[in-house]
């Protein structure tokens, strides 16, 4: 009995600060629209923050606490500065680039972090006056906890005195309900705007820096407790901050039970839940449909039209020279011709379902990653050789996108996003809690070509063929009927509908069929790598293709491979260039994004038609 | 023939009675216009009778089928055409690509994933819109339309599978008085020539009283008055519910 009670109690810990980081972002969004990546890394600040200040201060009681409130200050002025600097350039941007430009932020401050207090763990202060633990029916509870239980209702309590009894409160809370109401009301938006960062962040800083004392401070808190607050904050409902507070705890909870009662799959348990939630209430528990939804693509999406003569030509040029590199160049360059050909190809998947499709994926990891797993488990358990090993990597992430597929097209926007990263978080967790048969951290090693395509130049050219052949194909069928059926449930599905199209059921198809060629790709890198890891199916790995997909241009069919090739090569060189790339990498994200707001192919081809006038609107591929 | 028969429709939105006991018929080749002022229930009763909402009494025969619970995608595919009242096209195509996704549909040949969509069905997408005196417009993007050539692409891609049943949203609205004039009385030359059967609500009373064979005029969701226009023109409760609204009736209005 008191084991249930505490573990009950320890979910109610977790909660709490899952709550405090969560409600900010909920805050932020549910104003700004904007979602906000960068949050985890305003947690991750805040702990470092408070480790320093705490550490300068001394051991009393009145310096921890000033150390931890002052950390939760500054980080709130950081973020009100970016908001400043960077997110009030590009509130009108299309909601995938703000968030790019908030994982821009992420990558800036992770390095940021490095550079300041190094790559080592750094254990925090225990808080003073709190350091014993109190006995609760013959089991022990740590004092701090019991004070991290209090502040989660109390900080509710706040936040709603604040909402409903303060007219910065209504304003916000307007804003929320309606954008352009609030626009039409003569407020400053930007002064609003500005101070809801600075809450959110000075919430999440907060959360931060009173996890202190229980975690020791990392760099891998960013992304870790980011995927957690997406769960509690979709889970709860985009804006709702009372969600977020029921959404808290239902997830606290499950991680402390679950831990009793499935400690193997606990990881999943969390996703699974939020996956049912959606699919019961599709905008969570206590949220509302948005007043004026709004597409997650560039806006009006220009008509596509067949490449070019000088663009086909462009590419022959490009293949011709891809099919002779091998002859001139070493293997460094072969290899890594290798892996941009297989990425493109990944990327060209994702682009096939948002761009086309109209369906937005934080996760697409996932079918990268299920197809490597089903490479080198079919190989590892049925000793299969490369070619029909390789041919179930599309085989398993097809059949993994018609599962999660049919749940994930039923919402649409930031909500479909968010459900398609549940799901490759889960699968995530599989692959990193089910040792026995993924090998967990370890990953499976050994995964390597037939003997006839050992050779590093002969498997170049395997995956170029099949990557090219996977390209074309994708391209051929957004051209082909299906393309246009899946065009037509983007730009209006009440008349695609009223056409009788089944929108739901050609998305559905076009999820698998994305997912498939996702497969494939991760396949190939599987083979390539010889060996996968759960970090094939990561949330930065998701970004990756994001990234790539954006940077080049959603509404272009040629952006995914342009997208592609740039940051493939951009990573590699400027990881072996400097310990601080990701600093670099952020920079230009975050510039790209500002510089060109449509991608750079969709740049490009903007300038084409500026150059062609009578081509109105027209979008050359 | 009698392709359409509507008895007792009604539907409420929380306290609105957006329609209310609506029963009326409508024969091959006939125009029949649904007037009433801004609210009256027009928009909801066409969703009703294509299936985007449910009503929550009544019953709707098309051609001796039951159309209450069906999709609108499968009320369409019985032979029902539709267009909006706020356009909703593709913008992503161009016009004639457009009609053909209709003709695609309706050929039932959207799960292709080999052959160009932008060359199957051509010529009898760009037949319809010569049809339309859309020719010019077939390749142009509909995203930079003019709204009034926005209003006949719809009509266009209502018509491209042969319905039986028109429902015509405000058709005209956004258009110039000539232009209107002369798009209903194209409907009107299509509509009699096929033998099809035309619903459809507009605010310009010269439109409605040139093409309309016969009128229904909702207000508040009930319908106050029926017959051929010269009839309803002269009702008194038609009359007192128009100057209410503030609109002059008869002449220009909305
Ligand atoms: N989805 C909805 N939810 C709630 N109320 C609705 C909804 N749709 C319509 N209504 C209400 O039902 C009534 C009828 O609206 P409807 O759009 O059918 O009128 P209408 O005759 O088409 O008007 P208009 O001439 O302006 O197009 C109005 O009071 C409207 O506010
Ligand atoms: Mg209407």
């Amino acid at each position: 009995m008191s084991f249930y009670v505490i573990q009950f109690l320890n979910g109610l810990t977790t909660a709490a600060s899952l709550f405090l980081v969560a409600s900010g972002l909920s805050l932020i969004f549910g104003v700004t629209r904007i979602v906000n990546f960068a949050h985890g890394s305003f947690y991750m600040l805040g702990a470092y923050i408070a480790w320093s200040l705490v550490g300068r201060a001394g051991g009393g009681a009145l310096g921890f606490w000033a150390g931890v409130l002052g950390a939760a200050l500054i980080v709130g002025v950081v973020g009100a500065a970016i908001e400043i600097v960077l997110l009030r350039r590009i509130y009108q941007a299309p909601e995938l680039f703000q968030l790019l430009a908030t994982f821009g932020v992420v990558l800036v401050v992770q390095d940021v972090a490095l550079w300041l207090w190094g790559s080592e763990d750094l254990l925090g202060p225990r808080a003073p006056g709190l350091k014993g633990a109190v006995e609760i029916l013959d089991g022990r509870l740590p004092e701090y906890n019991l004070l991290m239980i209090a502040l989660g209702p109390a900080l509710l309590g706040l936040l709603w005195l604040l909402f409903h009894r303060t007219r910065w409160g209504t304003l916000v809370r307007a804003a929320t309900e309606d954008r352009e109401m609030v626009a039409a009301l003569g407020v400053d938006q930007r002064l609003l705007f500005t101070s809801v960062f600075f809450l959110g962040s000075f919430l999440a800083g907060l959360g931060g820096a009173l996890q202190l004392p229980r975690d020791a401070a990392n760099l891998h808190m960013d992304l870790n407790i980011i995927a957690d607050v997406f769960v509690v904050v979709v889970v709860g409902g985009m804006g709702s901050v009372a969600g977020a507070f029921l959404a808290a705890v239902l997830i606290g909870e499950l991680h402390a039970f679950g831990i009793v009662l499935f400690p193997k799959i606990t990881l999943v348990l969390v996703f699974l839940v939020m996956a049912v939630v959606l699919v019961v209430r599709p905008y969570g528990l206590l949220g509302t449909p948005p007043a004026h939804p709004r597409a997650t693509g560039a806006g009006i999406e220009p008509v596509i039209r067949p490449a070019p003569r000088a663009l086909a030509l462009l590419g022959l040029a490009v293949l011709a020279i891809l099919v002779a590199v091998p002859l001139v160049a070493g293997p460094y360059a072969v290899a890594m011709l290798t892996e941009i050909a297989i990425l493109v190809l990944f990327a060209a998947s994702l682009h096939f379902m948002m761009g086309p499709g109209g369906m937005a994926s934080f996760g697409h990891a996932a079918y990268f990653g299920v197809g490597a797993y089903g490479v080198a488990l079919v190989m590892k358990s049925f000793a299969a050789p490369m070619l029909p090993a390789l041919a179930a990597a599309p085989l398993a992430a097809g059949l993994a996108g018609i599962v999660f597929g049919w749940f994930c097209v039923r919402l649409s926007g930031v909500y479909l996003a968010m459900l398609t990263l549940a799901f490759a978080q889960i699968c995530w967790s599989v692959a990193f809690q089910w040792v026995a048969v993924t090998g967990g951290d370890n990953g499976l090693l050994g995964v390597w070509p037939a003997e006839w395509a050992k050779d590093r130049t002969v498997f170049y050219y395997l995956a170029l063929i099949l990557c090219t052949a996977g390209v074309l194909l994708l391209r051929r069928v957004i051209y082909a009927p299906f393309g246009y059926a899946l065009r037509a449930g983007r730009d209006s599905p009440l008349r695609a509908e009223a056409i009788g199209i089944n929108v739901m059921a050609v998305q559905w198809g076009g999820f698998a069929f994305a997912a498939l060629f996702a497969g494939l790709a991760g396949g190939l890198f599987a083979l390539f790598k010889g060996s996968v890891f759960p970090t094939y199916l990561a949330i930065s790995k998701s970004v990756d293709a994001l990234l790539m997909v954006l940077l080049g241009g959603v509404q272009t069919i040629s952006g995914p491979i342009i997208g592609a090739a740039l940051l493939a090569g951009l990573e590699e060189q400027l990881i072996r260039a400097t310990a601080y790339w990701r600093v670099v990498l952020g920079l230009v994200i975050i510039g790209l994004v500002l510089a060109f707001p449509q991608g750079i192919a969709g740049f490009i081809a903007a300038q084409w038609e500026r150059r062609s006038p009578g081509r109105e609107a027209a979008r050359v591929t | 023939m009698t392709v359409l028969a509507v008895r007792n429709l009604a539907k409420s939105f929380g306290g609105v009675q957006a329609v209310a006991e609506v029963s009326f018929d409508l024969s091959a080749g006939q125009l029949l216009a649904m007037i009433g002022p801004n609210g009256a229930g027009k928009t909801t009763c066409f969703n009703l009778l294509n299936g985007q909402l449910q009503p929550d009494s009544g019953s709707v025969q098309f051609a001796g089928r039951a159309l209450v619970g069906l999709k609108p995608r499968r009320i369409w595919r019985l032979g029902v055409g539709r267009t909006f009242q706020i356009t909703a096209t593709f913008a992503s195509m161009t016009v004639r690509e457009n009609v053909q996704m209709a003709l695609l549909s309706h050929h039932r040949r959207l799960a292709a994933l080999w052959p160009r969509a932008a060359a199957l069905h051509a010529a009898d997408a760009v037949a319809l819109l010569a049809e339309l005196g859309m020719e010019d417009q077939a390749e142009r993007a509909c995203s930079v339309l003019a709204y009034g050539d926005l209003k006949r692409v719809e009509l266009a891609v209502a018509l491209a599978h042969g319905p039986r049943l028109l429902l015509m949203d405000e058709p005209t609205a956004g258009m110039a008085p000539a232009e209107r004039i002369q798009l209903m009385e194209l409907t009107a030359r299509i509509a009699r020539e096929r033998g099809i059967a035309v619903l459809f609500t507009e605010h310009d009373m010269d439109v409605v009283f040139a093409h309309a064979d016969r009128i229904i005029v909702l207000n508040r969701g009930r319908l106050i008055a029926e017959g051929p226009p010269a009839a309803v023109r002269e009702d008194p409760q038609v009359r007192e519910v128009y100057l209410g609204s503030g609109a002059t009736f008869g002449a220009r209005a909305g």
